[in-house]
């Protein structure tokens, strides 16, 4: 007889409960167990991490951890808006807000924190909001549009997340801090004044050491805070930011054992003080210490999953190093950033011009780091946090790690110095020695170490390192850490790009006689034909180019598995007229082509000989059909929905966009294919996020989301931009896709590209909309030409009697190709081949390493 | 004078030299046969089999051409196993090795030995 499962109930499905969940489920003695989870919150886990994205555009379903349909696959019975309110431990059952009893056998508790709002007289009236929840975003958000002035209580990590939320919905905006300097906890009072300086420089005003003593009616807005120092400040709204409390509630009723300060006492193995209840994340009291971070609590969640299943991983406390980016500005706070450790000894390096404070805290006998705050540029922060972490030794001059590069000194300590054990991606505990074995492995760029690690995939803060580990990794296995085209040309993709921008470049002779050698192979001549094609945008079937076309150009059409073609006229926006359909019916039925309606939006004729093509496209020209460049590493199709010309949500009217980006971009030769989408509003029936480039409307505008893919690798789309006009919108895509091509390997799709980008979305966005790179002018006018010198490849092919003589299969007789035979099937027909397996990838078909620099 | 006949009518013209561009291919049908005849640079031609084994499929006449190393070889079009064109072997799989064909040009006409 099976034995009865295990019952599990995680009470709290916030970002560790699912965590715990999620690492419960995948364990491969998962069917012993059966959980239950319950959220007071409306929804199932999301990522409070990035919440304030929320108020740049992301929607819920962006921010969400997992779905009901994750949990129904693995049996995990859920209740969301189910508050746990009772436990009785001697029954080992639980009571909820409805009144539901539950037994368990084992209870996590995983109830998180609730902010903390200082007991000021006149805290309690509206507008006086706090920030933890999406439901806190929304009042915030309303609250927001009946206010001009907005003030946050608490200059923390948080609370100037929030004030930059504020700030970013106009309102004008005040920190009020009760200590002498912002985010007190993090780092020293050198690098709290140059934070403040930048941040009041940005518009938000900061008022520290204020004690508030009350809130009443104001004068002139809505409130006014008196401070104990007798100043005060008028505001319409105010978030409180001052902190958070565990929610251990529950635990207090019910007798766990708390700390002094509140909190559930746990063990190493996250066990509270009943051994069959075990508390992680926030709410979790470990050591004494709190831990207000998401990694220690993933940490905690995978404790005690091993701790019930009988592994042997324990909880072992957790460092609270960070680095993020407040309001545009780069904080990194490491170890012991006030210098409190006995007999500590401290370097400061303050560039006032550059708004760069490093400061360096060292051990007395200058042996070890104990802690670094940095401030505006925190590229060092890979390499020091190991570096007091792992207590290496230091270099003889301490003061070399923050002193920046000079000319021909080498300060850096290279990732190659740092043991297996130092950890590079802290938000998933992946160390240096798991990223070697992934290497070892196979992996062998950024993208593919994301996908096998996790490693980088949560703040993303850890991707340069994890390139400099990757690099070095490779070079130890011998691997020629090279990013050079193919045998012929030692140069990359992107090096061969400029290559041929900045020296005018036309053909791939002038290419290969100048900067290569050889004759050229499948792997540089259609990486090259498609770089010129890119740049110059001449006929790819002159005799100059047709050479490097691959096996779809070279006939405009796409082979099938017989070696017959397909044919794909441009419907633009998956528009087209009865007349129009009309006509492809009757070309289709003409040369008893199969006929299929495509996962964009148009018709694909399949089964035309070569002979056939041009009699085929003859028919289509003359009908008003253009080449629907299905063959072509380029864009293919722009998916749109109806919109608001028939759409009852319609927003605006997603088809013209559609048609309009369609049309502007058509015939664009890309490193890898191109698809678009258009949707009319965020019902997305267009599936726009799952595209290159993506565009859904709002009641303000469009929506930019880039570098989606559907397909064997799918990637949910970044937002990019919101609320733009069309101009802008065309100006950001210009933008964003020359880079593309400038940049991407060859056959790299967009998702990849992005996955690989050094400094990922953010880096993206300055080179786009902040032009850092000062080319958005020359992007746009690469893509004006590539726009304007636009003709239908086929229609010109067929002015071409030169041209037209390579279609066909023979050179010598007008016989056609014998071998070919089609079996009816379903009504058309069908190419007659048995499947066979297929030839695995080879290497052009591999994506080359990339070497991140 | 039998001797000399006979070399002509063992040489069968196919196309010009100037019907196939440089770098690429064309088919040819000798008999009942698919030829695929490439043009490497200027005047060097080479002559294979137009059926590729793996795709099975006629068309090798439409692959890339170029190098691997010193060997001058054709990609196949449907799945990119690469043949040598000088001697007809996979790249890819060594047991596997296609027909090839002697090819020249006389007076501007490609010809292929029957
Ligand atoms: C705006 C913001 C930005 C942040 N930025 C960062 C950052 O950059 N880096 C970082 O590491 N951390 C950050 N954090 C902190 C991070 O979000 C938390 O550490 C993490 O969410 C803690 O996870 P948790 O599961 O312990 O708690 P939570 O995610 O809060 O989940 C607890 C859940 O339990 C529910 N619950 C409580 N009591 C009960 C009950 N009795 N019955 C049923 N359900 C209950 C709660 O409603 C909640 O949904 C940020 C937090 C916020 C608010
Ligand atoms: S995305 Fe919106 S506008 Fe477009 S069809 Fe769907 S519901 Fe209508």
């Amino acid at each position: 007889m099976a034995q009865s499962k295990q019952k599990i109930i995680v009470v709290g499905n916030g970002m560790v409960g699912h965590k715990f969940i999620e690492s419960l489920v995948t364990h491969e003695d998962a069917s012993q167990y059966s959980i239950t989870t319950f959220s007071e919150e409306p929804r199932l886990a999301y990522d409070r991490v990035q919440l304030s994205a929320y108020f740049s555009g992301s929607t819920v379903d962006d921010l969400m951890l997992t779905t009901p349909s994750y949990y129904d696959e693995h049996g995990v019975r859920y209740l969301v808006n189910e508050k746990v309110i009772g436990i009785d431990k001697d029954a080992k059952t639980i009571t909820t807000s409805s009144g539901l009893v539950e037994p368990y056998d084992t209870l996590i508790l995983a109830t998180g924190s609730f902010p903390f709002v200082p007991p000021i007289p006149g805290k309690d009236q509206d507008h006086c909001l706090v920030y933890r929840t999406i439901e806190d975003l929304e009042a915030i958000t309303a609250s927001a549009a009946e206010s001009e002035v907005g003030v946050v209580v608490g200059g923390g990590l948080l609370g100037l997340e929030c004030a930059n939320a504020l700030h970013n919905l106009k309102l004008t905006s005040h920190v009020v801090e009760f200590a002498p300097q912002l985010m007190a906890v993090q780092i020293d009072e050198g690098g709290g004044a140059l934070l403040r300086q930048k941040i009041e420089a940005l518009g938000v005003s900061v008022h520290t050491g204020k004690n508030t003593s009350e809130i009443v009616a104001g004068t002139e807005r809505r409130y006014r805070m008196n401070f104990a120092d007798g100043s005060h400040l008028e505001t319409d709204m105010i978030v409180f930011s001052a902190g958070i409390r565990p929610q251990d509630a529950l635990a207090r009723e019910f007798n766990l054992t708390l700390g002094e300060r509140g909190g559930i006492v746990i063990n190493d193995h996250c066990q509270t003080s009943d051994p069959s209840i075990y508390a992680i994340g926030e709410c979790a009291l470990w050591d004494n210490k709190i831990y207000g971070l998401v990694a220690p609590g993933y940490s905690m969640a995978k404790a005690a999953v091993a701790h019930i299943t009988g592994g042997d991983v324990t909880f072992q406390g957790a460092d609270m190093s960070t680095k993020l980016k407040l309001m545009g500005v780069d904080v990194g706070s490491i170890g012991d950033t006030h210098a409190r450790t006995e007999g500590a000894l401290t370097y400061t390096y303050f560039n006032q011009p550059e708004g760069v404070y490093k400061r360096l805290v060292v051990s007395s006998d200058q042996q070890t780091l104990l802690g670094a705050v940095l401030i505006g540029d925190t590229s060092d922060y890979g390499t020091l946090l190991p570096m007091m972490l792992e207590k290496m030794p230091l270099p003889e001059q301490p003061e070399v790690l923050i002193l920046p590069a000079v000319e021909g000194a080498d300060n850096a300590l290279g990732v190659a110095a740092l043991p297996d054990s130092a950890q590079v991606c802290s938000c998933h505990d992946v160390s240096k020695g798991d990223i070697a074995a992934a290497v070892a492995d196979g992996a062998c760029d950024v993208a593919s170490l994301k996908s096998c690690t996790k490693a980088g995939t949560g703040c993303g803060g850890c991707v340069t390192m994890m390139g400099q580990v990757l690099n070095s990794e490779l070079e130890k296995m011998g691997v020629e850490v090279n990013d050079h085209l193919c045998e012929h040309f030692a140069y990359s993709r992107q090096e061969l790009f400029d290559i041929i921008r900045t020296k005018q470049i036309k053909t791939f002779a002038d290419l290969i006689d100048q900067y290569g050698s050889g004759m050229g192979c499948m792997t540089c001549k259609p990486a090259v034909g498609s770089m010129l094609a890119t740049y110059w945008n001449e006929y790819v079937l002159s005799d100059k180019h047709i050479h490097l076309q691959d096996t779809n150009d070279i006939f405009l059409a796409n082979m099938q598995k017989d070696g017959t073609y397909s044919v794909v006229p441009r419907i633009a926006a998956g528009e087209i007229t009865p007349q129009g359909l009309i006509t492809l019916g009757e070309i289709g039925k003409k040369y008893d082509l199969y006929t299929k309606i495509t996962g964009g939006q148009r018709i694909d004729f399949f089964g035309a000989q070569l002979h056939e093509l041009p009699l085929i496209w003859q028919e289509l020209t003359e009908a008003g059909f253009e080449t629907g460049h299905a063959y072509g590493k380029s864009l293919r199709t722009v998916k749109s929905c109806v919109g608001s010309t028939w759409c009852r949500y319609g927003m605006l009217d997603s088809v013209s966009m559609a048609v309009l980006l369609e049309m502007r971009y058509k015939g664009l030769r890309s490193p890898h294919k191109l698809k678009m989408a258009v949707s009319g509003c965020t019902r997305e029936c267009a599936e726009a996020q799952g595209k290159d480039i993506g565009v859904i409307a709002t009641d303000k505008g469009w929506n930019l989301y880039v570098c989606g893919n559907g397909g064997m690798k799918p990637r949910h789309a970044d937002l990019f931009a919101t609320d733009l006009d069309d101009a802008t919108l065309l100006q950001y895509i210009d933008r964003i896709l020359m880079f593309y091509c400038r940049t991407a390997d060859r056959l790299q799709r967009t998702s990849t590209w992005m996955d690989n980008m050094e400094g990922g979305l953010a880096y993206l966005k300055s080179v786009v909309i902040d032009d850092k790179l000062n080319i958005g002018e020359d992007l746009e006018a690469d893509m004006a030409r590539v726009i304007d010198t636009y003709e239908c490849e086929w229609k010109k092919t067929l002015q071409s009697p030169e041209r037209l003589k390579r279609f066909a299969h023979f050179i010598n007789s007008d016989a056609t190709d014998d071998s070919l035979a089609y079996e009816p099937d379903r009504g058309q027909n069908k190419a007659r081949i048995a499947s066979k397996s297929m030839a695995p990838p080879t290497d052009a078909e591999r994506i080359p390493v990339t070497i991140a620099k | 004078m039998l001797a000399e006949t006979q070399i002509q009518t063992d040489w069968e013209t196919v196309c010009q030299l100037d019907d196939i561009t440089p770098f690429t291919g064309v088919c040819a049908l000798v008999g009942e046969i698919h030829i695929a005849i490439f043009r490497v640079s200027d005047d060097k031609l080479y002559a294979i089999q137009n059926y590729c084994p793996f795709g099975q499929a006629s068309i090798l006449s439409r692959g890339i051409v170029g190098t691997v190393g010193e060997r001058i070889v054709v990609a196949s079009p449907l799945y990119k196993q690469q043949y040598d064109l000088a001697t007809g072997e996979c790249l890819e799989d060594p047991e596997t090795t296609l027909t090839t064909y002697a090819v020249r040009v006389h007076d501007g006409s490609v010809q292929i030995l029957n």
